[in-house]
């Protein structure tokens, strides 16, 4: 009779408590530095932007898994965590309708068609990134001038959500907002103009140096700005071990060591490999995108092999592709080879031939 | 030919054993045409034109062909065909054609047509081949049509060039490229499996 209250299973028998929840929330946890200095720099249109593509991602991943007859995982944070990412990747004058589109595809034909958290090929937010990068190439490459909060030249409230409804804002002053280039689209557009690298970024248009590049207070992405807080969470991350420091450094590796050879051979035509880190979604990228534990490698050398690959691909796309910006397609393109690399890098059991 | 017979046919082709909704051949036209409704409607009836008349000439000569070479007998009447569509369409529907352009050529290697010569033409009479092909291809042109108008509408805005959606609507580039494609018959097959369910709980 005892024997029925015997419970068998198999390894592993000790877990350390480690959830889905807890994980997602310290990634999110991770974050919130560079997603606060996102809203400081780009002003209350940023915070609208989070707002609207993390609660897009929420109640499409508790309407599907109803569908689906699925207890709700809202609950899990995986889907606000991708809401949150993909936010991030969106430029600070979204309109509306373009972050719920996002959000929507993020979740629906990112994750859900594929069977949900654990079984998606490609990291949701960035798949969803690139569909509306491909679908709306001007809304997605439309970049406002830094415009800080509580500045002098800052939107107030009400004239941010017009103009993350509208499209315009209600002050007719402001009514069409400075747009900028970010570095990368600085340095591409003028260097295929025959210039060379330091004259395409001397000018003060951009205002790109390494300390504000650094800092944040460049055009471009909302995530893609503040390099140093970026990393600050990412080394949270690698301390809390959500993460290891496999994918990262071999992604950063994989994009500043081409970036310093052409540069030490031809710095006219090839900028610097701090220009590359600093700039763009490198950062951002290797510590939070490539490292999704769903779409990255399980083995430590299939993790170095992937990060090198995103890396060297985000190198190729900025410097010769028709887009400035290759992160996301790099880490997109990596995530669809990721079971061939698993398959090619199981470790092979101990006296186990061929 | 009995008349449950023909009913089993028309029903067969056009929905049942639909070459694209479930027998998910002939992928490359479909997948690569259809950025609007024009261009898969043109695209079915051209391919339903080339069904028509090879199902009914290689069941006529189905008793001549030794079924050594078969394949390439069946690909001979099916190229004679798709010239004659190629020649009409450049003539006719000049425009049409030079959109579609290699993928008239290419209705030759159309796995539906050669797959209805293979499984039913060369084992039918001539009136029930015919038939065959008459229903494969309007099936094979439905799902073209709403496979194009689903594509118009999302990534144009637009159904036959008309503009159907307000000022305030921003197409969806994606719909009219490659992987808009695929995107919009993954949810179509979802809904013509979901309409199949609904109709099987009910009978």
């Amino acid at each position: 009779m005892s024997q029925t209250n015997l419970l068998t299973t198999t390894s592993p028998h000790v877990h350390d408590g480690d959830s889905v929840a807890n994980v997602m929330e310290a990634v999110i946890w991770a974050l919130m530095p560079a997603t606060a200095m996102a809203v400081m720099i780009f002003g209350w249109t940023a915070l609208l932007v989070i707002l609207i593509t993390t609660l897009s991602c929420l109640v499409t991943e508790h309407l599907f898994l109803k569908l689906r007859k699925r207890p709700s995982a809202v609950a899990d944070r995986s889907a606000a965590l991708t809401g949150l990412l993909l936010a991030l990747t969106l430029p600070p004058h979204s309109p509306w309708w373009m972050c719920v589109a996002g959000g929507v595809f993020a979740i629906l034909v990112g994750k859900q068609v594929y069977g949900g958290l654990g079984y998606n090929m490609f990291n949701p937010a960035l798949i969803a990134r690139v569909f509306l990068l491909i679908s709306f190439p001007a809304q997605m490459t439309a970049w406002p001038a830094v415009n800080p909060l509580f500045s002098e030249q800052a939107y107030s409230l009400g004239d941010s959500i017009a103009i993350i409804m509208t499209g315009q804002s209600s002050a007719p002053e402001l009514a069409d907002a400075v747009s900028t280039a970010t570095p990368l689209g600085q340095y591409r557009t003028e260097t295929g103009m025959g210039k060379t690298v330091q004259d395409a970024m001397g000018g003060k248009y951009t205002g790109y140096d390494e300390v504000r590049a650094a800092s944040g207070l460049i055009g471009g992405s909302l995530g893609e700005t503040s390099a140093l807080l970026l990393a600050a969470g990412g080394i949270y991350l690698l301390r809390k071990k959500v993460i290891t420091w496999h994918i990262p450094v071999t992604m950063f590796a994989g994009c500043l060591v081409p970036a310093t050879i052409f540069w030490t051979f031809d710095p006219a035509h090839y900028p610097d490999p701090v220009f590359h880190l600093l700039t763009g979604g490198l950062v951002i990228g290797a510590f939070y995108m490539a490292t999704d534990m769903v779409t990255s490698p399980i083995t430590v050398k299939g993790q170095i092999i992937f990060g090198l690959g995103c890396g060297l691909l985000t190198y190729l796309i900025r410097t010769w592709s028709g887009y400035p910006e290759g992160v996301s397609f790099a880490v997109v393109l990596m995530n669809a080879v990721v079971p061939l690399i698993d398959q090619y890098t199981r470790p092979r059991a101990y006296g186990q031939v061929a | 030919m009995s008349e449950n017979k023909t009913l089993q046919i028309i029903q067969d082709g056009l929905w049942s054993n639909n070459g694209i909704f479930v027998q998910m051949l002939g992928m490359c036209p479909t997948l690569a045409v259809t950025t609007s409704l024009e261009n898969g409607f043109g695209m079915g009836l051209a391919t339903t034109f080339v069904l028509i008349g090879s199902n009914a000439v290689i069941s006529l000569i189905r008793k001549l062909i030794p079924s050594d070479v078969r394949i390439p007998a069946y690909i001979i009447v099916i190229a004679a065909f798709v010239t004659i569509i190629d020649l009409t369409m450049n003539a006719y529907v000049h425009d049409l054609h030079k959109v579609l352009g290699i993928f008239i050529p290419l209705i030759v290697v159309n796995c539906i047509i050669l797959g209805r010569a293979e499984a039913y033409a060369s084992k039918n009479s001539v009136g029930s081949s015919a038939l065959d092909g008459i229903s494969t291809g309007l099936g094979f042109t439905l799902a073209l049509s709403i496979l194009g108008a689903t594509r118009e509408i999302l990534g144009a805005g637009t159904i036959l060039g008309i503009p159907i959606a307000g000022s305030d609507f921003q197409p969806s580039l994606v719909f009219v490229l490659p992987p808009g494609a695929f995107i919009a018959l993954g949810f179509i097959l979802v809904g013509v499996r979901w309409i199949n369910e609904k109709r099987e709980n009910k009978a």
